[in-house]
């Protein structure tokens, strides 16, 4: 009997291994497919010409693929997200994790995870019928289809993630630390911004990390109110083209070059969530070594 | 013990979904080396037709499934909505049976061996927003506007406000069609580039001073469309040619590879007058 429960043992260990191995060999097969496929045109176009190339027409009888303008574009629209999305993103969390009373809270906390399981075509769709005709009316400019479209949309598709790890990041924070404070006499929102949030600061952070990520990985929603125009972002007002979108919108039609400097584009993409996961990762690691 | 079964069984469930996984995987294979294996008996058409590609296309091509499926209860239709140059992609590697292309086949396409057949005309209307005044353009100005020489309604008859010029992204049939009639290939100052006829449609429908182009077939009430050089866009001024800016709908096979039967009878059908009525009500005008 007891040689049977090890052999049963050793098969659930297989098993549970090889359910593992299927999560780590999709990143692998995904990750070697983009570096396979997106190297051959940064090598024909040329690594410089590619990353700061001004200009992108991939379709033109002499294309350029210069993919500056999406990848300011993607840098702008991301720090306009969390410039917008972050303050209100920490303030909700605080209220909800501190001061708010247990009803007000679980009907916000509600609210917030609906946000966060509303589609991004709905936040495109909204943001095209809604917000980019409103943009055009408030600001008396030609079209609303722009990079300011973008960042409002983006701001608000991030706030979820960035409420939801704050909260958790503020809960975590031991009870001691604020009773002491108040025991000393510090006010109740003292307490809150000189006690609990320096004591969560590494897991905001953390949210802070996540909503870029969620932000620069999106292409739906921007795709629908960005405009589309490779322009290079030289004004909020103007119609401009993400990352994201730059591969959706192409890839569909894309033959030859045009499609190899896609799977490029995707590379570029892809190394900049390397970044974005590794910097989540110190983050989260500072938080631990803290404890 | 029971805990054992349940783990060996857990297994055992495992294995039969993989197993599953590359018994499915089978049959596909051994169909995209030799499309005419799967014999239907002759009688009764039975079997896939799987079509692929342009987007402009779709409403025609699933009108045109519709009906055919409607007389062959077997036969299962698939569009898949690639775009042009991803059904054409697709016939020649094989992975559909007809592939739809809204634009004529470039000479590399043909010198790969693939054969273009016009199925019908669609004309590409210049929509603008119903509240524009200006109802007519000739070709000339609206080159002009697209290349951004004319910049203000003003300059053509309109309220004084600057053109908003709506187009499609790179690739799209619908674009390289306009741009090719028009003569502005590669010139256009688009302020918005947008995936699909519909976008565009709201895009303009949304904006007092934008003009756009779409496919008639998807022309709705909620934007206006204008004449061009006096000829307003209808399926009699397309047939007839006096409405210039129109475009083929090619179905694209590949030479030398035999369609399978109920491909070829689809094929046969959507090119006879029979289908003609299917593509007058889908908004195109028949080539045949």
């Amino acid at each position: 009997m007891k040689k049977r429960k090890k052999l049963l043992e050793t098969i659930v260990h297989g098993i549970f291994l090889i359910m593992g191995l299927i999560t780590v060999g999709c990143v692998l097969l995904i990750t070697v497919y983009l570096v396979i496929s997106g190297i051959p045109a940064i090598r024909k176009i040329g690594l410089f010409d590619f990353l700061f190339g001004k200009v992108w027409a991939s379709t033109a009888k002499e294309p350029k693929y210069g993919i500056l303008p999406f990848i300011l574009t993607s840098i702008y629209g991301t720090a306009g997200a969390i410039l917008l999305g972050v303050p209100i993103g920490f303030l909700t969390a605080v209220y909800l994790a501190k001061i708010a009373p247990k009803r007000v809270r679980s009907t916000m906390a509600q609210a917030v995870s609906m946000l966060a399981g509303i589609p991004s075509v709905v936040y495109g769709l909204v943001g095209m019928m809604v917000l980019v005709p409103g943009i055009r009316i408030i600001f008396h400019i030609p079209d609303g289809a722009s990079l300011l479209a973008a960042i409002i949309v983006l701001a608000i598709m991030i706030l979820p993630s960035i409420i939801k790890m704050s909260i958790t990041a503020l809960e975590a924070v031991p009870k001691e630390y604020e009773e002491a404070s108040l025991a000393l006499g510090a006010t109740p929102e003292e307490t809150y911004f000189r006690v609990s949030v320096p004591a969560a600061r590494s897991g905001i952070a953390a949210a802070v990390v996540m909503g870029v990520g969620r932000a620069i990985g999106e292409a739906m929603a921007v795709m629908m109110v960005a405009g589309g125009a490779a322009n290079l972002p030289n004004s909020l007002f103007q119609s401009v083209c993400f990352l994201t979108t730059a591969v959706a919108k192409e890839m569909g039609y894309s033959s030859g070059l045009q499609q190899q400097a896609l799977y490029s584009i995707a590379l570029v993409l892809f190394l900049f969530i390397m970044l974005i996961n590794a910097a989540l990762n110190f983050f989260l690691k500072g938080e631990k070594g803290k404890d | 013990m029971k805990k054992m079964i349940c783990f060996a069984l857990a297994a055992v469930l495992a294995l039969g979904v993989l197993a599953g996984c590359s018994n499915t995987a089978k049959p596909e294979q051994t169909k995209g080396t030799d499309p005419v294996s799967t014999n239907a008996p002759a009688k009764e058409l039975a079997g896939n037709v799987a079509t692929d590609g342009s987007t402009s296309m779709q409403k025609v091509i699933n009108a045109l499934g519709e009906s055919f499926v409607g007389m062959n209860p077997n036969v299962n239709f698939t569009y898949n909505p690639t775009g042009s140059s991803g059904g054409i992609k697709a016939v020649s590697s094989g992975t559909c049976d007809i592939g739809l292309s809204s634009r004529a086949l470039k000479d590399e396409e043909v010198n790969e061996g693939l054969v273009g057949t016009v199925l019908a005309y669609d004309g590409i209307a210049m929509i603008v927003n119903p509240e524009n005044p200006v109802e007519d353009l000739d070709l000339e100005t609206i080159a002009k506007i697209y290349t951004g020489e004319i910049t203000n309604w003003s300059e053509i008859g309109g309220n004084d406000a600057e053109i908003v010029l709506i187009g499609r992204e790179a690739g799209s049939g619908t674009r390289s069609g306009f741009e090719e009639i028009v003569g502005v290939v590669d010139a256009c100052q688009y302020r918005q580039e947008l995936t699909s006829t519909g976008d565009v449609i709201t895009a303009v429908a949304s904006n007092p001073n934008a003009i756009g182009y779409a496919s008639l077939a998807s022309v709705k009430d909620t934007v206006k469309a204008l004449k061009v050089a006096g000829v307003a866009p209808t399926e009699e001024t397309v047939k007839d040619g006096t409405y210039v800016i129109q475009r083929p709908f090619v179905l694209v096979t590949k030479e030398g590879v035999e369609l399978s039967e109920t491909a070829q009878a689809f094929f046969d059908y959507a090119l006879s007058p029979d289908a003609n009525e299917v593509l007058t009500a889908a908004g195109v005008v028949p080539a045949n």
